[in-house]
């Protein structure tokens, strides 16, 4: 029998993909792709990204060489688990009408296709923990997501080299995964530590008849984790920032961070908790069917706050407000907790180098400067 | 599998009323008998309405809540699922889903009076309670029915009102900001029928639909006249595109104006209402 806490030489590794293969799933992990790394199918460990890290910053994101032949040495790319689970862009019904005019609604049918993610983060678990609690646990279940969301396996590694823009440690998301995972692997020179967080995880675990973990590798893996823990220097301010922020709406910042912000919405797009979306109508060209899709959308654009005639967030300081005070300030009172947790990608990919730890440490030192009326 | 909650149901258009220029209404049908039979809703409640080939928008439904056979749509032409709306004809087909939200608080409203405060076509909404009260009129107190308009030619339902000013306690009282000679009532904003009207400060649901703008001023001067804030009811309105609390649009500081509302008590809107931006 396996030990809970095994050790996988990295030479086994292809063993853990081709465990999960048998069982039925699709594995995905990541790719260096577009000069970034993202999620796709992987059959073999050969097209995962060893030796390969990357440095982040406010704006700035780059791949290059590790000095190592790890797999998982760098922190993220702009994917998270996001776009396996709520897709960016997917149909919901069509319409047909006939030649009475009558009108036909076709529901699609949701996809439940199972996939094993490889190489899932502490903030990619709680971000998904969130949009579970958004789609699937409210008064309606939204079916899209969560026939994908019972299809997945999620195998998620320790972040071991968080990039310079994170700061899940501040949220308390990460470094380590901590819940919410099938398999978990802590990866160290030679191969990974290995343990389960679920039945079917250890069923998978079982599958892989690997050895213990020895004391000298789970020192190593903890030692890994303190140092990727110590080597955050971003840190959101701390406890609920709810009221803090509602009571500074009129903070000058908001108009100072308005200066810089191009209301893009990449920071939305990459954010693996941003949830909104907008319906929309793809009429066929000969007029007898009409598809329905829903696709991502931001609170960064004009439609998002539109209602006959006007705009709630003409300007982009409301914007940017309503996107900060949501984010960390109302989702308190939605979910239960922050929505931020701590990825950093929304400062790597603003192509304005916005950094929303700064900017939500000078608004919370405000003292209250009140309602704008 | 429980049902798609985004997927409408079809019905018909069983009769088109013109309200006013550019103000419609639509009495629809589910085309299945078995859609119809279960479809029950709360007044203040509303409807994605679903133009084919266009989109969705969402309606307030304005027929009386024991009608078992049609649901109405009052609606104004101003964008491009309402504008295509209004050019469908009796016997179209269009989709509906729904109802969706919170409606107004009539169990709680029990014996108590009844003030309803809208303007424009923020009667719309209202006027599903009016029916309901009318219906059980001995269960609830004296009844202040006040609607505004822009302009006197804006006004709908006159002859309905005509006909609610004549029943027991009740009071109808309209205004216009513009209106000519013929106007028979007053001329002004909405909110200077507040001085005329009727009802017991103390034992009292206020209901109000209608611009943000004229909502404000109505709260503060119903608080000003001792009103308490969980007894005043306002109906909201944002972009809403899922009804069900996905699509994010209509947030409201920590409230999705679709599904925990469109109608709130005062207290809990408070922290926002009137600032810009939300």
């Amino acid at each position: 029998m396996s030990q809970d806490i095994a050790y996988l030489p990295r030479l086994r590794f292809q063993e853990l993909l081709d465990t999960l293969k048998d069982a039925g799933y699709r594995c995905v992990g990541p790719h260096v792709k577009d000069g970034t790394i993202l999620f796709d199918t992987v059959d073999k460990v050969d097209s995962l990204p060893q030796g390969m890290t990357e440095e982040q910053g406010p704006g700035f994101y780059r791949i290059k060489s590790s000095s190592n032949e790890r797999y998982f040495s760098w922190a993220n790319g702009p994917q998270a688990l996001k776009p396996f689970l709520f897709a960016a862009e997917e149909k919901l019904w069509s319409a047909g009408r006939d030649a009475e005019n009558h009108i036909h609604f076709t529901p699609v049918a949701p996809e439940a296709e199972h996939i094993a993610i490889i190489g899932v983060r502490g903030c990619d678990l709680a971000a998904l923990r969130l949009q579970d609690q958004h789609f699937m646990e409210g008064e309606y279940v939204d079916p899209y997501y969560a026939a994908r969301r019972q299809g997945i396996f999620l195998v998620a590694v320790n972040c071991s080299h968080p990039a310079d823009t994170c700061f899940c440690v501040s949220t308390g998301d990460g470094p380590n995964a901590s819940e919410g995972y099938d398999l978990v692997l802590s990866e160290l020179d030679d191969g990974f530590i290995v343990e389960y967080g679920s039945e079917r995880g250890r069923f998978m675990h079982e599958r892989l008849n690997m050895q213990g973990a020895s004391a000298e590798q789970k020192e190593k893996a903890d030692e890994e984790l303190n140092s990727a823990r110590n080597s955050q220097h971003r840190h959101l301010p701390p406890g609920n920032l709810r009221d803090v922020l509602f009571e500074n709406l009129a903070h000058p910042r908001w108009g100072d961070v308005a200066e810089r912000c191009l209301s893009c919405s990449n920071c939305t797009s990459v954010c693996p908790t941003c949830f909104c979306h907008s319906e929309a109508e793809r009429p066929g060209l000969d007029g007898s069917n009409s598809e329905h899709i829903r696709q991502w959308d931001s609170c960064f654009t004009p439609g998002h706050s539109y209602i006959h005639g006007m705009t709630i967030r003409a300007d982009t300081h409301l914007r940017y407000r309503q996107w900060l005070t949501h984010k960390l300030g109302s989702w308190h009172d939605q979910y239960g907790r922050s929505g931020c947790v701590g990825c950093g990608r929304c400062i790597a990919w603003c192509p304005a180098g916005i950094d929303i730890v700064e900017e939500v440490t000078a608004i919370c030192s405000g003292k209250g400067m009140g309602n704008e009326a | 599998m429980k049902h798609n909650p985004y997927l409408p149901y079809e019905a018909e258009i069983i009769e088109r009323v013109e309200e006013c220029p550019g103000v419609f209404t639509l009495h629809l049908r589910f085309t299945d008998p078995e859609v119809q039979a279960n479809y029950q809703f709360q007044p203040g409640q509303f409807n994605m309405v679903y133009l084919y080939g266009v989109g969705e928008v969402a309606i307030s439904i304005v027929s009386d809540p024991q009608e078992e056979f049609l649901v109405g749509h009052t609606i104004r032409g101003v964008g491009r699922v309402t504008n295509g709306l209004a050019k469908l004809k009796t016997g179209d087909r269009l989709g509906i889903r729904g109802p969706y939200g919170r409606g107004w608080p009539l169990r709680e409203a029990h014996g108590r009076d009844i003030v309803l405060m809208t303007g424009g076509l923020g009667c719309a909404p209202a006027v599903s309670v009016i029916h309901y009260v009318m219906r059980r009129r001995e269960q609830f107190g004296h009844m202040v029915i006040m609607q505004g308009v822009k302009h006197e030619d804006d006004l709908i339902w006159r002859e309905q009102y005509s006909q609610w000013s004549q029943m027991p306690d009740t009071q109808v009282l309209l205004a216009a900001d513009v209106a000519g000679p013929a106007w028979p009532f007053i001329v002004g904003r909405v909110i200077t029928l507040l001085d005329q009207a009727e009802f017991n400060h103390e034992n009292s649901t206020v209901m109000m639909c209608g611009p943000e703008i004229m909502m404000r001023f109505t709260v503060e001067n119903l608080l000003q006249r001792g009103i308490p804030e969980n007894d005043i009811w306002l109906s909201m309105e944002r972009n809403m595109q899922c009804a069900v609390g996905h699509c994010g649009h209509c947030q409201y500081g920590e409230k999705f104006i679709c599904k925990d509302g469109p109608v709130f008590p005062y207290d809990e809107l408070k922290e926002f209402f009137g600032t810009k931006g939300f």
